[in-house]
């Protein structure tokens, strides 16, 4: 087996049970560090799919600004005098399990048997994206003409929030 | 020669159900919202390596999107949450039942 699937192996089994380990910890701390596990892992998954911009801006926004909230809010939240039970009522915890069980068995069986990716390649091969300047400089080339109705819309989107974020969390609501 | 685009689609679809199972097993508020976010990340996993296998960016600008709407997702969340909190001083989704009287 050669080395790019050795590491994506690799950084999939660390993910995942990173994620599982976010569940199970009591602590909401402890979740929000090995979440930051699976996102540098996704991060790294990101570098193999030759996506390095994704890979960037999942470190800088995932586990940069979106994983600090996530800690101060952790930190703000005085957490109750009751120590609260890790898991929910019994019968929906069980049925839970089940559930992502049948899921992920579906899901995978869907991608075993059909023909995925089938479809009509794209323009930008790696050689393109190389002629272009890489990956960066295609992404944006395509951001900004393409896509700059949506991007627009998106820096909205974050003022929106911004204003939303700070009126929610004054004192007196 | 890269892995195979099935083991990345079936990563997301584990990550995926992970999230999904994590919000529905935990009582805590933030657990809950950070499973979310897990499950946008597994979305995002499964964009991008389709868009290279396809040989398009098109999934990476739409991931572009995805993690802006994430963390405006997150920024507003996370003020309910501490509004909430505030309101009600308890982290447990079981106890926030305002709207049912």
């Amino acid at each position: 087996m050669e080395l790019h699937s050795l590491l994506f192996l690799a950084f999939a089994a660390v993910a995942l049970i990173a994620a599982v380990l976010v569940l199970l910890s009591r602590n909401p701390v402890h979740s929000v560090l090995f979440m930051l596990l699976t996102f540098v892992n996704v991060a790294a998954m990101f570098v193999l799919l030759q996506a390095e911009f994704i890979a960037v801006i999942q470190i800088l926004v995932y586990s940069g600004a979106i994983l600090v909230l996530f800690l101060f809010v952790v930190m703000l939240l005085a957490g109750g005098e009751r120590p609260l039970p890790v898991l929910n009522q019994p019968l929906q915890a069980r049925a839970a399990v089940i559930v992502g069980l049948v899921l992920v068995s579906e899901l995978a069986l869907v991608v075993l048997t059909s023909t995925v990716g089938g479809g009509r390649r794209g323009p930008d091969s790696p050689e393109r994206i190389a002629a272009v300047g890489g990956n960066i400089e295609a992404l944006g080339r395509q951001l900004y003409t393409t896509w700059l109705l949506p991007f627009e819309i998106a820096s909205v989107l974050l003022l929106v929030a911004a204003v939303g974020a700070i009126y929610l969390a004054k004192e007196d609501l | 020669m890269t892995p195979p685009l099935e083991w990345y689609l079936i990563f997301s679809a584990a990550l995926f159900t992970i999230g999904l199972v994590g919000v529905l097993v935990r009582r805590h508020v933030l657990v809950i919202f950070m499973s979310v976010e897990l499950m946008l990340n597994a979305c995002n996993v499964a964009l991008v390596a389709f868009g290279r296998h396809l040989d398009t960016l098109t999934g990476q600008n739409f991931v572009v999107f995805v993690v802006t709407v994430a963390a405006a997702e997150a920024a507003v969340g996370l003020g309910i949450i501490l509004a909430l909190a505030r309101h009600k001083d308890t982290v447990d989704v079981g106890e926030m039942d305002i709207l049912k009287q």
